[in-house]
């Protein structure tokens, strides 16, 4: 029983992340037709916000300290954060702590900028072209903003931790009358996981319940009327891109203490979040979410020991497998329209 | 006085015969082959340095090539010499090799075998590289030594720790001077011993690939000798980041040890997971759960950031070290680039020295003339002690590091500090162990 709590629990963030860059992915197909390969780069670049800033925020002056010697022998020279000087040490140390909260507010404009730059710049001269176009200019695109972020950051992955106020983990077993040390879990898994909880929400309502929400829908379901009625969709349609580009970035932001950011890691999602998205059902939002919670969940069953023993490998094939089944049996997807994926 | 009948036809035949008998030693002796693969004809020399350029391991590689440049720039009479100064054999002078200036071309393994296999090809084919040296990875080393082996060039290893490289997979033309990981196990056990106890239950996660496999299998011998026990023992695939489904069980299955027998960038991920689960401050079966990383890399080191503090790993060589070689390295090293060397720089630029060495001392390029001069040779200054090249597997036996996260680094560099110098009779072991035939050194063309 702890044994399969616990890898409820593992899907659920594994499922956040999937679920976040696959209501990304959908939310550009459904609103644009275009298929995103880019969409793991701007998680990527998302989670590099949070480096930059991390970085930012300790730029430093040097000083020279003769007591210490560096590895030739040199006096040691000693980094001081300028936000040392501005606000004193332990105010400093605290906006050091906390520099990829903080990343949220410096990653949603830069996303949106680049989102609305790549439709503009790149992606709107490929809306009339097949699908495979698009694939193959989206896919060239991330591995040139991989490479770009290889050259500036270099390929290992770079430490961004948490707050320290997140350090550690729960004991859910202590909590809920289990064995304690049995069934733990990272106290930034479960932001992480409230932290998609809260996005997803918020694009759902903001699709729902405001008027330009209501003309996206409108124009998903219809573009061509929407126009007719004088609305100018594409310019709506550019800024989903970078609200899809933003909320990409920000998975990427919440996901660097989770993982260790590296140049590579939006490859790593890609494929998993358009299965996720096949599976979901193309262009349907709650499908993708659906979808990226139970992929995630079954990828953490596929990885208990007790399973691997039986069916060694299970676990890297578990969602190529699902997807497989779904496509043979429901082409359309857990939560798709109908005639989506039909044809 | 005795009559001495001279007939022109037994002149010849004497002639003939005492000609033979006076080449044949020297026939027999692989110096004297006069067609071997890339044979250089001019004044100038070319090495092949292949590293991973891109992809995963590519910080490493930059590090290597770093390491290389300086190397030819010693060789070739620049610079401050390096361990040119320290080494024990005095057969390099700083007119590059065999008085020929030494050149290179560079390639990307991109840590992937087969791309490494033709980037290492593309080097001896139309660069007429001599000798191909690097890598980062032991699936690269094995694939690329056995290219080597089939063109008739010595291939020197780089960073590579698994126990096949000179074991099962080993060839007569290749060489490693990196430490593997049958001696990661045997050092690190007594260190374990005696901070952990010998009452301990360990939970292996392990790369799956052969460097995965062999370390495993050295630090569960090593560990179970000493009366530990393994509960379990789980592949992780190699392309894993998230390991949070692997760590998960160690909680249940009652083991107060995990091992994580990864590297680069998994290694960073396991270990980083396994410290957000808490792992580090739970007790287990009475006594502190303990992590443990059999091979440490100070980069690898840098990006697990804080959650290496405290954990036990093993290392090839350390900038920290104090003898004159290392100082010599780290010295060269630093003021060319601002910041010390890793250990792949370090082995990659000792290999490149100690093939140049072997050609002044054998007098030829020829690689089985190389190969013969590099078998069984004892030197010392490259900063890891009094070190034997062992004829009968092509594997370097020196000192080991027993190294641990330092709990406070003064620097970005001062990631690990060394906890104990194992000597080099506790790491050695019988060449005939895993399997494998070095074969015939070939000379190729």
């Amino acid at each position: 029983m702890e044994a399969i709590i616990l890898q409820v629990l593992n899907g659920l963030d594994k499922g956040s992340a999937y679920a976040l860059i696959a209501l990304g992915l959908t939310l550009i197909f459904g609103t644009l037709g275009v298929v995103n390969f880019a969409h793991g780069a701007l998680f990527m670049i998302g989670a590099f916000c949070a480096v930059t800033l991390s970085r930012i925020i300790s730029i430093s002056r040097t000083i020279i300290d003769d007591s210490q010697t560096d590895f030739l022998g040199n006096p040691l020279k000693v980094d001081v954060p300028y936000v040392y000087d501005w606000f004193g040490q332990a105010t400093g140390d605290v906006i050091i702590d906390w520099a990829v909260p903080l990343s949220i507010l410096f990653a949603i404009p830069i996303m949106v900028a680049i989102g609305v730059a790549m439709e503009r710049g790149l992606i709107k001269h490929f809306y009339k072209r097949p699908h495979a176009d698009q694939i193959l200019v989206t896919f060239g695109l991330a591995i040139v903003l991989q490479e770009i972020i290889k050259y500036f950051y270099g390929a290992n992955p770079i430490p961004t931790p948490a707050p320290d106020a997140f350090r550690g983990s729960f004991d859910f077993g202590a909590a809920f009358g289990f064995d304690p040390n049995v069934i733990i879990y990272p106290y930034w898994r479960l932001v992480y996981f409230s932290f998609a909880a809260v996005i997803i929400a918020s694009v759902f309502a903001f699709l729902q319940f405001t008027t330009f929400g209501m003309v996206v829908r409108a124009g998903m379901a219809d573009r061509e009327t929407v126009q007719l009625l004088g609305i100018n969709i594409d310019r709506r349609f550019t800024l989903m891109f970078g609200m899809a580009a933003a909320v990409a970035g920000l998975a990427g932001v919440m996901y660097t203490p989770i993982n260790s950011p590296n140049y590579h890691m939006g490859m790593d999602f890609l494929v998993l979040s358009f299965v996720v998205v096949v599976v979901g059902g193309m262009g349907s939002l709650p499908g993708a979410v659906l979808a990226g919670f139970l992929l995630g969940i079954l990828e953490s069953f596929a990885s208990m020991r007790e399973v691997l023993t039986i069916l060694p490998g299970l676990n890297q094939i578990i969602i190529y497998l699902v997807a497989i089944i779904i496509l043979l049996t429901r082409p359309r997807g857990l939560m798709g329209r109908k005639g989506v994926m039909e044809d | 006085m005795s009559k001495i009948n001279l007939t022109r036809r037994s002149v010849l035949q004497t002639g003939a015969i005492t000609g033979a008998g006076l080449a044949l030693p020297t026939y027999l002796s692989a110096a004297s082959h006069s067609g071997f693969t890339n044979a250089p004809t001019g004044d100038t020399v070319t090495l092949g340095f292949n590293v991973p350029q891109t992809g995963p391991y590519a910080d490493e590689g930059a590090d290597e090539l770093r390491a290389y440049k300086l190397a030819v720039d010693h060789l070739n009479g620049g610079g401050d010499g390096g361990l040119m100064n320290t080494f024990s054999s005095k057969a390099l002078q700083g007119n590059g090799i065999l008085g020929k200036k030494v050149e290179f071309v560079t390639g990307d393994t991109q840590t992937k075998s087969d791309a490494a296999r033709a980037s290492a090809r593309s080097m001896i084919e139309k660069d007429g590289a001599v000798m191909i040296t690097g890598g980062s990875s032991s699936g690269v080393a094995v694939a690329v030594q056995a290219l080597c082996q089939e063109a008739g060039i010595i291939f020197m290893a780089g960073l590579t720790h698994s126990n096949d490289t000179t074991g099962k997979d080993k060839k007569a033309n290749g060489f490693r001077h990196f430490f593997n990981s049958y001696m990661s196990g045997a050092a690190l056990a007594p260190i374990l011993a005696d901070n952990y106890g010998k009452d301990r239950k360990a939970y292996h996660l392990t790369a799956d690939y052969n460097w995965g496999y062999t370390t495993e299998e050295a630090v569960r011998t090593s560990t179970e000798a000493m009366g530990w026990e393994t509960v379990a023992a789980v592949k992780t695939p190699l392309t894993q980041t998230d390991f949070s489904s692997y760590i998960a069980p160690v909680l249940q299955s009652g083991a107060d040890v995990l091992v994580l027998n990864h590297y680069g960038g998994n290694m960073v991920n396991s270990l980083t997971n396994a410290v957000q689960f808490g792992l580090r401050e739970k007790q287990v079966n009475g006594k502190n759960f303990e992590i443990i990383v059999p091979l440490y890399s100070r980069l690898m080191a840098k990006g697990a950031g804080a959650n290496v503090k405290g954990i036990f790993g093993s290392a090839n060589w350390h900038w920290s070290l104090q003898d004159e070689g290392s100082k010599a390295f780290v010295k060269s090293f630093g003021t060319k680039y601002g910041f010390p060397p890793s250990q792949a720089a370090h082995t990659t630029y000792v290999q490149t020295l100690l093939y140049a060495d072997a050609v002044e001392r054998a007098g030829s390029f020829n690689p089985c003339a190389v190969g013969e001069a590099l078998s069984d040779f004892q030197f010392d200054g490259m900063g890891n002690g009094p070190t034997l090249y062992r004829g009968a597997d092509h594997q370097c036996f020196k000192d080991v590091l027993v190294v641990k996260g330092k709990e406070n680094p003064t620097s970005e560099f001062d990631l690990l500090e060394i906890v104990e110098i194992t000597p080099t009779s506790q790491v050695t072991y019988d060449a005939s162990i895993f399997g494998g035939e070095l074969g015939a050194c070939n000379p190729g063309a």
